[in-house]
């Protein structure tokens, strides 16, 4: 399970570099998503998996069973899952916004400054 | 629960809140905001005023023990950056009365700015990894929409470049956290730290190391990672510009120093001669980009790359009296800078344009300006006996001290350059007659108090830190040797346990 969770992280900053390395815009803030989700996936998986362990201590016992799940990564992802929802809204938007006023997604041709 | 560590969060959360609030009614507004900035003044200096002898003031939130729960942490450097935040925004808000236009104001500019104070705070004061990166992205969220608050097509499309590489940061960022978790167990900073040193050393620590440098270089806009930040940071209203200029950069900076010194001090051998070499480059690309340029935004945009170089300087140098001067040149810096940007939007209201070509003969025209704009920019310069001088003198007699001749001549060098880069301003426009067709209105009565009044206020902070350089000094030696003995820290935060680190 990990060595495939690895592959698919590796896979998606392989994915995410690319698009940010793209000329349009829409491809960045794409490539920007996927960053997120290679950096949450890459927390939950150092955080070391554990299947089928709920770290929850049986009546009469002083700690969880070993092994269980460390569920503080769990906690992490999610705050960083909601926080990179609302970033990537933005960041959407602002690149409609940009797209728009500038007339085109090419990220070299928006620098170009009107007079 | 120490009341004191709190309030300069929850004094911006409230006023962020009211100004929401009071969306509707400007005044009221404005207001709550003036309140609401003088109010986290009065919080930081209370903190400040109890870390002074030496204390190291923490508190677990939600009373959950240390490494457990978030930690809430103020030593001297912590303390001394929340006040020059606190003293930035008061300047800012207060010019912002007629710095800027009503839309943006209707538009929320003053819940942002407290949002961002509030971010900002955060970030000085956590003691742990995870919150400071949630702190960040309360810090980067309300920068973006301020960054392109109004909507013009220079603001969407600088802000674009700021919102996608900011964004880069904070992915490394977690990516480094998530990293660390998986070494060490732990996120709050003391207990990776006691963690860190207990472990051999290993290949994960040096790339977590490695990651966060990289994040904290990005925010911190240090070669060859800034630029960002020329391509931002002169296309929002200059109020907005002077709260960024001062402000975020010096978080990263501060990232990078609190980590550097208490987390991850055993790579120094690696990590000096790196962050040496960075700094070097740092101020000479910044400079040389500042002479290219003859819109006085960019200039003083460059100029802020440039001097991130200087303070890198001292980190990378790691003595006590090179860490002293990067805490002196932070404070005089975040006070310099934003002053500068200020200056900036009034040589816009005054002169016209920020263009050096279509200005000229600001000297008559507004002397009081003139002298406005000589304080912070011989400042930067390093021109005695302006704060600006100390703060390159410590850091230049550190770099001698520890035998470091060459970094100390691209310092020295790069503060020439620097001051040839201000007279070129003073030159263009101050000195020259002005240019056929350019004649704005004079400043009104209400606009010479909310736009010169801010700038001379902060001009006066600088010369009052030139002239008592002795005292600033002191502080930063002893903040700087609070950095140097990461185990009063731990102790600090976890009582007992930590007692061996």
């Amino acid at each position: 399970m990990t060595v495939l969770l690895a592959l698919a992280i590796g896979v998606l900053y392989a994915a995410g570099t690319y698009l940010l390395l793209r000329r349009s815009a829409v491809r960045v803030v794409f490539g920007l998503a996927l960053l997120g989700h290679a950096a949450n996936l890459l927390v939950f998986t150092a955080g070391r998996l554990v299947r089928e362990g709920p770290p929850i201590v049986p009546p009469g016992a002083l700690a969880p069973p070993t092994p269980s799940a460390d569920p503080l990564p769990q906690a992490l992802v999610l705050t960083a899952i909601v926080i990179g929802f609302g970033v990537q809204a933005f960041a959407l938007v602002l690149l409609r916004r940009a797209c728009q006023e500038a007339g085109t997604d090419d990220v070299d041709a928006m620098r170009e400054e009107r007079p | 629960m120490n009341v004191l560590l709190v309030l300069p969060l929850l004094v911006p959360l409230a006023t962020a809140v009211a100004g929401i609030l009071l969306l509707r009614v400007p005044r009221a507004a404005r207001a709550a905001s003036a309140l609401g900035a003088a109010g986290l003044l009065a919080a930081s200096i209370a903190l400040l005023s109890a870390t002074l002898d030496g204390t190291i003031l923490v508190t677990q939130a939600g009373a959950w023990p240390a490494p457990f729960g978030i930690t809430l942490v103020a030593d001297r450097f912590a303390a001394a950056m929340v006040v020059v935040g606190a003293v930035l925004l008061a300047a800012v808000v207060a010019s912002s009365v007629r710095g800027l236009d009503a839309a943006r104001e209707r538009a929320g500019f003053h819940p942002l700015v407290h949002a961002l104070a509030m971010g900002v705070s955060g970030a000085f004061l956590t003691g742990d990894l995870f919150n400071l990166y949630v702190w960040f992205e309360v810090m980067l969220m309300s920068s973006f929409v301020l960054v392109s608050l109004g909507g013009e097509r220079e603001q969407l499309t600088g802000g674009l470049r700021y919102v996608v590489l900011n964004l880069v940061s904070s992915a490394l960022f977690l990516a480094g956290a998530g990293l660390l978790y998986g070494t060490v167990g732990t996120l709050n900073m003391a207990d990776a730290a006691v963690a860190l040193r207990a472990m051999p050393a290993q290949g994960t620590t040096s790339v977590v190391a490695a990651l966060f440098l990289l994040a904290f270089g990005i925010k911190a806009a240090a070669f060859p990672l800034f630029f960002w930040l020329p391509a931002s940071y002169h296309t929002p209203p200059m109020p907005i510009a002077a709260l960024f200029a001062g402000l975020l950069t010096k978080v990263g900076v501060y990232a990078l120093v609190r980590t550097g010194t208490l987390v991850f001090d055993r790579d120094r051998a690696f990590t000096d001669p790196l962050l040496l070499a960075v700094a070097a480059l740092t101020m000479v690309t910044g400079v040389l980009g500042a002479m290219a340029q003859t819109d006085v935004r960019k200039v003083l945009s460059f100029h802020i790359v440039s001097q991130i170089g200087y303070m890198l300087m001292g980190l990378g140098l790691g003595t006590r009296l090179a860490l002293a001067g990067t805490v002196f040149y932070v404070l005089h810096h975040i006070v310099v800078k934003g002053n500068l940007f200020l200056v900036a939007g009034v040589i816009r209201r005054v002169g016209g344009s920020f263009s050096l070509d279509r200005l000229g003969g600001l000297l008559t025209r507004s002397p009081l300006l003139a002298a406005a704009f000589l304080v912070p920019a011989l400042s930067l310069a390093g021109l005695p006996p302006l704060s600006g001088f100390w703060a390159k003198y410590l850091l230049v007699r550190a770099g001698l001290e520890a035998g470091h001749g060459a970094i100390v001549g691209v310092a020295l060098a790069v503060s020439l350059l620097t001051l040839f880069s201000m007279t070129k301003i003073w030159a263009e426009a101050f000195w020259k007659p002005a240019p056929e067709g350019s004649d704005p209105a004079p400043l009104g009565a209400g606009e010479r108090l909310s736009l010169l009044g801010p700038v001379l206020a902060l001009g006066a902070v600088t010369v009052a830190i030139g002239l008592g350089a002795g005292v600033l000094f002191r502080f930063a030696d002893a903040a700087a040797a609070q950095l140097l003995e990461p185990g009063l820290y731990v102790r600090a935060v976890l009582g007992a346990r930590g007692g061996g680190g």
